[in-house]
């Protein structure tokens, strides 16, 4: 499990972007988190597990461990890799539950909502919506193996 | 006002007097606006037609007996005479006012093609095209069990001539191409194009929403049966295009939308249609974007079209010499003939991080397919970065592109 709650880490992100004073500062940050965002297993890098923008393409598979939900993630796009390597952060190791209810208000607070999320172009929000529907179908399975344990006591 | 035109050269810094928003800063740097080929931007006596429109004569046309509405109409019907020696029609009542070059081809499209179209009938259209000019045809293809016949390209991104020839059957009802292409800047050689299709009876649409600004189109000249385009890329307003047709085939051909203005006379026992063009304008018309595209064309007249053109080509040429020096560059469209559009990818890196950084320097530019997907695919790329010139850029605004160009691609590698 991640130790620390999503909004904590949310706000350690707004802290970080807090400091750059232009765009082109912040860029460079996200394209630096992009270009270390590595590891993605190529033998997933398939149609399934495609997450369709209309000028980037992001491969996105979640796993189990433990209770919490891991993601990894790529895309043809660097600035969108330095997206994704922030919502890895804040998302992975989180329990179903956190990801399902997490508002990501720290979008808005950087100020990537007004410059990015607003564009079909870089599927920002296509994808945040598939890493909830994860969450969502980990703790789906969840309930009904609990609603069957339950039958059976 | 007096005219900006000197012999051959023009005066861009007097042309971006006209362009207010040429002036306004994005993200603290002077905007530099190379996304000519999506929209241009207005000049003040485009916007200060619309204006005095709205202020002096706003009136609903061809119904009041009253001035203003009088005043309306004659405007209306001066913007369509406009229209008319702007691409040498031979009569105003083959000018058609569409929301754009879209409808104006989804007109042909439902009309024509629904009435000459049949099982097994084949259309003809270029690998190069724009949506607007795929979609139109496949739904009709796919209603009357037609097929869409791509004529394909060379890697320069030119018709292949000799295919194009072979294609050219018994069974094709229409050929319909872009003057010139949206993603690749390729200026088609449609008068040939249009000379073979006519030696076996076909008729051919010529989508010309690229075109327009930068060539001096006769349609007359060019014996194109229809041509389509739309005023927001030639420096009008948006929501107005224009389908010009042959008087022959126009009025054979069924309405596209009913309604008021299209109607002759209504029973309930039936109804019967207007002439030409009204038969194709249902409803109020777009009154204002006829006035807005009638100033756009005095614009194109008195800066000279051919002027225009000698000034985009030139920038063009500049560019593209500096742009194959940059390491990992390839162009996307080496046509020898082409305008003022340069298209390309860096390789290793994605074409929307290009867009957005050059954005954070006040560069737009588009990224992307262009609303040419099949072409995208023919070129095996996902999309380009296109930057696409117009009367009022100039060679320093290319200096910084090229220069941020290489800082973005540093950046990114």
């Amino acid at each position: 499990m991640n130790s620390k709650p999503v909004n904590e880490i949310e706000n350690e992100i707004i802290d970080e972007f807090s400091f750059f004073e232009d765009w082109q500062d912040k860029y460079e940050y996200l394209i630096e988190l992009g270009k270390k965002l590595k590891g993605f297993p190529e033998d997933k890098r398939t149609d399934d597990n495609k997450v369709k923008g209309c000028q980037s393409s992001v491969w996105l598979v979640a796993n189990r461990e433990n209770g919490s939900v891991n993601y990894k993630a790529d895309s043809d796009s660097t600035i969108v890799k330095g997206l994704i390597a922030l919502l890895i952060r804040v998302f992975s190791g989180q329990s179903p539950d956190d990801i399902v209810n997490a508002k990501l208000e720290f979008i808005d607070k950087i100020g990537l909502k007004q410059h990015l999320a607003q564009t079909r172009a870089n599927g920002l929000s296509a994808m945040i919506k598939q890493m909830k529907m994860y969450a969502l179908a980990y703790k789906t399975t969840d309930e009904i193996a609990s609603v069957a344990k339950q039958s059976q006591n | 006002m007096e005219n900006v035109l000197t012999e051959n050269i023009i005066d861009v810094n007097k042309v971006r007097k006209e362009f207010l928003i040429l002036k306004r800063e994005v993200n603290g740097y002077p905007l530099i606006y190379f996304d000519n080929a999506a929209t241009t931007q207005k000049p003040y006596r485009v916007i200060n037609a619309l204006v005095t429109y709205y202020e002096l004569y706003n009136a609903n046309i061809h119904r009041g007996v009253y001035s203003i509405s009088v005043e309306a109409d004659e405007a209306y019907d001066t913007a369509k005479e406009k229209v008319r020696g702007f691409i040498n029609a031979p009569d105003s009542k083959e000018i058609i006012f569409t929301r754009g070059a879209t409808e104006a081809i989804n007109l042909v499209a439902y009309s024509f093609g629904r009435q000459n179209v049949n099982e097994d009938d084949e259309i003809l259209i270029s690998a190069m095209e724009h949506h607007a000019n795929i979609v139109p045809w496949q739904v009709l293809c796919e209603e009357k069990k037609a097929k869409l016949k791509i004529i394909p390209i060379n890697d320069n991104g030119e018709i292949i001539i000799d295919e194009y020839k072979k294609l050219l059957g018994p069974k094709t009802k229409l050929v319909s191409v872009c003057h010139v292409s949206n993603t690749l800047g390729t200026i088609n050689p449609v008068k040939e194009i249009i000379r073979l299709a006519h030696e076996k009876n076909i008729p051919v649409l010529i989508d010309g929403a690229q075109a327009v600004k930068h060539i001096r189109v006769d349609v007359n000249e060019l014996d194109a049966d229809f041509y389509t385009f739309s005023s927001h890329k030639m420096y009008g307003p948006m929501g107005i295009g224009v389908l010009w047709g042959k008087a022959s085939f126009l009025e054979k051909m069924p309405p596209y939308q009913t309604g008021g203005d299209m109607i002759s006379s209504v029973k309930f026992s039936g109804t019967t249609y207007n002439d030409i063009p009204m038969k194709f304008e249902a409803g109020t018309p777009n009154v204002e974007g006829a006035i807005g595209l009638a100033a756009a064309i005095e614009f194109l007249n008195s800066t000279g079209i051919r002027q225009i053109a000698e000034h985009e080509k030139e920038l063009l040429d500049y560019a593209t010499e500096q742009i194959k020096t940059i390491e990992g560059v390839r162009l996307i469209g080496t046509a020898k003939n082409k305008t003022g559009v340069i298209s390309f990818i860096v390789e290793g890196l994605s074409a929307l991080d290009i867009g957005i950084l050059l954005d954070t320097r006040g560069i737009a530019v588009r990224t992307g397919q262009h609303c040419t997907e099949p072409l995208m695919d023919r070129f095996e790329i996902p999309g380009t970065v296109r930057a696409s010139f117009a009367v009022y850029n100039t060679k320093e605004e290319v200096d910084i592109f090229i220069k941020e160009l290489k800082k973005t691609i540093n950046m990114l590698k």
